[in-house]
């Protein structure tokens, strides 16, 4: 399988006499499906002696119900405590006597973990991966609950309450999503919840969410493929299937009309979030907003970076980003105003610029240059085998996206395809009127913010 | 050297027979399995060569996927800054790609932007480097723009007064970040504002608002093919790069390379605390530590695991008190930061506010037990952990450039890499108490809080651990940055 990528890459010359747009991005791979409902992805890399094993579970915080917030990610922290055959502690203690590292990442759709090892301790992440897959409980207690829950505060003490301009993300989310709406709370949830959730949540979460039907194993790295497909089916044999979990079923989200907010924050500068609700990941659009946020934001020649930061000087710093998810996406403009300007002056500039994108789209060059951009970023992932982004992840990514493990190529014809057309088309429907504009000032300051109308 | 190295063979011939008949055979869980003999990580020779100017070339070819990293590493920074210029290097650095040969800095991002290509100007206390990352195929077309930005900067005046602008709000900004406010109270502590060890490498509201463009041409012109190397790795031969590097660096002017030297700064000799307050703040940000060692010293692979010991790892000593036991930090961690000069040693987290005082006692009963014995499990997983993990450092080109960063820097032997996972399991348990004992003293530390001091003070007094010395945002950062308002292009 890898000989395949190779030959194709053996003929790319050094002067560049074939264009990057032939070479097809792809990750060979071998899937199988155990009894027990666990998918099993298998790829071969071996440019270094290392391997990379990836699980992701198919729960995120969008599952968390009101008043139990931030419960998923503190159930990720509980799952490197220990399980029936592996005492607390051991998790990290024997990964890193092996030479691994190992890590784990929650967000609204789902939550994931990865081990990257030397090639001689694969069986060990084997092991540790299905013994807290089938036997966590085993080795829960209210103690460990109570461990996890002060680390996890300190956690959004340390990201967002400590942090400038750290409460902005969970304002936008409340202000974006109505009412029991999945996205509507923080991942890192609240305190009063961290503070309640209990050990009878962890056994009714786990048993909800964690069985092997509801999770995928991505291995990539230095495997020979049928010795690893036999380690798999051994140490995940007598891991038990768990209950089916019904797919999410959110309200309908829409803003109806324009929400302005405004919080006063311990900073030296406003700063100006402007959001829109969009498609999600991977519908019609989404690729569009990507290359629309590239267009106003990315890099100097971007239309609001040169505006606002490189001509008028008006600002610190802008970006631009589409935030895509399962279930919807965000799309963001934020910006920083320098000393001695208010944000009504830069939202003034942000609106003429999505203005003048409606009016008559971006140039071919924008257009390409950003595509240009997404498809370089696509080689680049190919070098990564292990942790967040690499291939293992981005394997086991694709499949709960698509059903399609190996969707690279897809996923970068959806870029290669769009036209400056296309980009204008994304900016008029989905950058209009219903949307959240968030001024965040210095304490005291309110005159600073948008607050008001701008025509 | 690890678990079951000796019962390797029995372990690769159960996973052989175990192809095709094992399926769905009971796992044992009565214990972790054994692991085979740790695999030999081989990476491709580094070549070097030199360009006919005499510019040093460092390659690894890496042929697995069609990108290339080229780094110019040039052996001036912000020691090299004359008296009352701090932040000159940094602002060189940044002012590279603002304008360069034919082209302005609009032209440049366009054109590495269109190649798909990412060109970085960084610099550090000794180091100015310039990265170019491109697609194979784009790696013709980029050079000549690496090569305008690193050589033939025009620094524009108008570029400069944007940057400095920037800069100065930067600067502004940092009195949000209790962390920036953390290092740079650190840094002074340790080294006192006169060393340059001791200032912050973006420079000061002063010294920022006094550069012109005439001192940045003068510290470029610093620069010469003698006190450089260039990196490249990627999937690429001599044969096919050389000349690609000969057309465009080639006429990089010898001159005449100068080094500069760095002043040894006194060691820390007693134990201080810095309170820095920060009203409200939800976490203090704490640093303690003292002058470490220079990347050269004999000591180097032994500081290394001794410091993963205490710090350097998620089950380290640090996070696993701080943090898996008690609670009180989302992560504990120290480091030695190695430079040509003797760098510092840090032990940090951000500490929930209401166990700051607590959490000081912890830090510092973790430093003096370093100082003892360590178990041979504990020293084991350490240095595997260090060694075996090692192979990690070369998954991208990026990294690899990044590790061979350190044998252009240090004229180090090209075997360097290849002979550290060797070298680190040959630490034994008596090296790691000679280097903790060389270099960690829980009584001469220097300790910088960061938080809200009405509410942490009376706790860190009553510890009795040194003088206490309170001070303000602006002690630490200097007056507030001014900037002129009225500034823009248009």
């Amino acid at each position: 399988m890898r000989p395949v990528l190779l030959a194709i890459l053996g003929c790319l010359s050094l002067a560049g006499a074939t264009p990057a747009q032939d070479v097809r991005i792809e990750v060979p791979y071998t899937r199988f499906t155990l009894p027990n409902g666990l998918t099993v992805l298998l790829h071969e890399d071996h440019s270094i002696p290392m391997v990379s094993v990836n699980v992701w579970y198919h729960v995120g915080s969008g599952r968390e119900v009101p008043g139990r917030t931030g419960f998923a990610h503190l159930f990720e922290h509980i799952m490197f405590e220990g399980s029936g055959h592996v005492p607390e502690g051991q998790f990290d203690l024997l990964l890193e006597a092996a030479g691994g590292d190992n890590n784990g990442s929650t967000n609204p759709d789902r939550t994931n973990y990865w081990e990257n090892v030397p090639s001689n301790a694969l069986e060990l992440a084997l092991f540790l991966e299905s013994d807290r897959m089938g036997f966590l409980l085993d080795a829960m207690s209210p103690a460990t609950v109570d461990g996890q829950r002060d680390v996890v505060k300190n956690e959004r003490r340390q990201s967002y309450e400590n942090r400038p301009y750290g409460m902005a993300t969970i304002l936008l989310g409340e202000n974006l999503y109505p009412e029991g709406h999945p996205y509507r709370w923080p991942t890192i949830g609240y305190m009063d919840d961290l503070t309640t959730a209990s050990y009878e949540d962890v056994v009714d979460f786990y048993q909800r969410y964690y069985g092997p039907n509801n999770a995928s194993l991505a291995i990539a790295g230095d495997i020979d493929v049928e010795a690893t497909r036999s380690l798999v089916e051994t140490w995940f044999s007598d891991v038990p299937t768990g209950r089916s979990v019904p797919p999410v079923d959110p309200p309908a989200a829409a803003i109806d009309g324009e929400r302005r907010i405004v919080l006063e924050d311990k900073v030296q500068l406003p700063r100006l979030y402007a959001c829109w609700l969009t498609p999600a990941r991977y519908v019609p659009g989404d690729a569009e907003l990507d290359i629309l946020a590239s267009v106003l934001a990315g890099g100097k020649n971007s239309r609001l970076y040169k505006r606002l930061v490189y001509e008028l000087q008006v600002a610190q710093d802008v970006s631009a980003f589409q935030q895509s998810g399962a279930l919807g996406s965000r799309f963001c403009i934020v910006t920083t105003a320098r000393s001695g300007h208010d944000l009504v002056e830069l939202e003034t500039v942000v609106q003429e610029e999505i203005e003048r994108l409606v009016r008559e789209g971006p140039t071919e060059r924008e257009v390409q240059r950003a595509i240009n951009q997404y498809e370089a970023a696509f080689l680049d992932g190919l070098e990564r085998i292990g942790g967040f982004g690499g291939k293992a992840d981005r394997l086991n990514g694709y499949l709960f996206s698509t059903g399609n493990p190996d969707w690279f190529q897809e996923d970068l014809m959806r870029y290669r395809a769009l036209e400056p057309s296309d980009i204008q088309a994304a900016a008029t429907t989905y950058l209009d009127e219903h949307r959240v504009i968030l001024s965040v000032v210095p304490e005291g300051r309110p005159d600073l913010a948008a607050a008001r109308e701008v025509s | 050297m690890i678990r079951g190295a000796t019962r390797s063979v029995a372990c690769l011939a159960l996973v052989l027979a175990g192809v095709g008949t094992s399926r769905g055979q009971e796992p044992d869980r009565s214990g972790p399995p054994e692991l085979g003999q740790p695999p030999r990580l081989d990476l491709p020779d580094i070549q070097r060569f030199s360009l006919p100017n005499g510019l040093p070339v460092l390659l690894m070819e890496s042929h697995r996927v069609p990108v290339v990293e080229v780094a110019l590493v040039i052996r001036v920074g912000a020691v090299d800054e004359p008296a009352g210029k701090a932040g000159l290097a940094s602002m060189t650095a940044a002012m590279l790609d603002e304008g360069a040969g034919t082209r302005t800095a609009l032209e440049i991002a366009d054109a590495v932007d269109f190649l798909g290509a990412s060109l970085q100007t960084s610099s550090d206390h000794h180091t100015t480097v310039v990265t170019l990352h491109a697609p194979l195929s784009k790696l013709a077309d980029a050079l000549p723009v690496f090569a305008d930005v690193a050589l033939r900067p025009t620094f524009p005046d108008e570029e400069l007064e944007r940057l400095r602008a920037e800069r100065l709000t930067a600067l502004l900004q940092w009195r949000d970040e209790p962390r920036a406010i953390a290092a740079a109270a650190f840094a002074a502590a340790l080294y006192g504002t006169g060393h340059p060890y001791g200032l912050p490498t973006l420079g000061t509201a002063t010294s920022v608002a006094g550069l012109a463009s005439q001192d940045l041409r003068d510290f470029h012109a610093r620069a010469h093919p003698g006190m450089a190397t260039l990196i490249v790795v990627g999937a690429v031969t001599r044969a096919a790069v050389e000349p690609l590097l000969a057309a465009a660096l080639g006429d990089w002017d010898p001159g005449t390379a100068s080094a500069g030297s760095l002043l040894p700064a006194p060691q820390v000799e007693a134990r201080e605390i810095w309170i820095v307050d920060k009203p409200g703040a939800a976490q203090s940000e704490i640093r303690i530590g003292r002058i470490g060692a220079d990347r050269l010293t004999e000591d180097y692979h032994e500081i290394v695991v001794m410091n993963t010991i205490l710090g350097g790892s998620f089950a380290s000593r640090l996070n696993q008190s701080l943090r898996e036991e008690r609670g009180y930090t989302y992560g504990a961690f120290s480091g030695f930061d190695f430079r040509p000069g003797r760098g510092p040693f840090v032990a940090q987290a951000a500490i929930q506010t209401a166990v700051t005082d607590s959490a000081l006692a912890v830090f510092l009963r973790e430093i003096s037990a370093i100082l003892g014995r360590v178990p041979d499990a504990e020293l084991q997983r350490a240095k595997n952990y260090t060694a075996l993990g090692y192979p990690q450092s070369f998954e991208t080109v990026a990294a690899t450039a990044d590790a061979m960063t350190e044998i252009a820097l240090y004229d180090l032997p090209l075997d360097t890499l290849d002979r550290f996972i060797d070298e680190i399991l040959a630490v034994t348990a008596e090296d790691v108490e000679r280097v903790a004992r060389k270099y960690l003293d829980p009584e001469r530390v220097a300790i910088v809080v960061v938080g809200d001091r009405s509410v942490i003070e009376p706790g860190i007094r009553a510890l009795n651990l040194g003088t206490v010395h309170s001070l303000t945002i602006a002690d630490v950062l200097g007056p507030a940055p001014q900037l002129d308002e009225g500034h823009t292009r248009r």
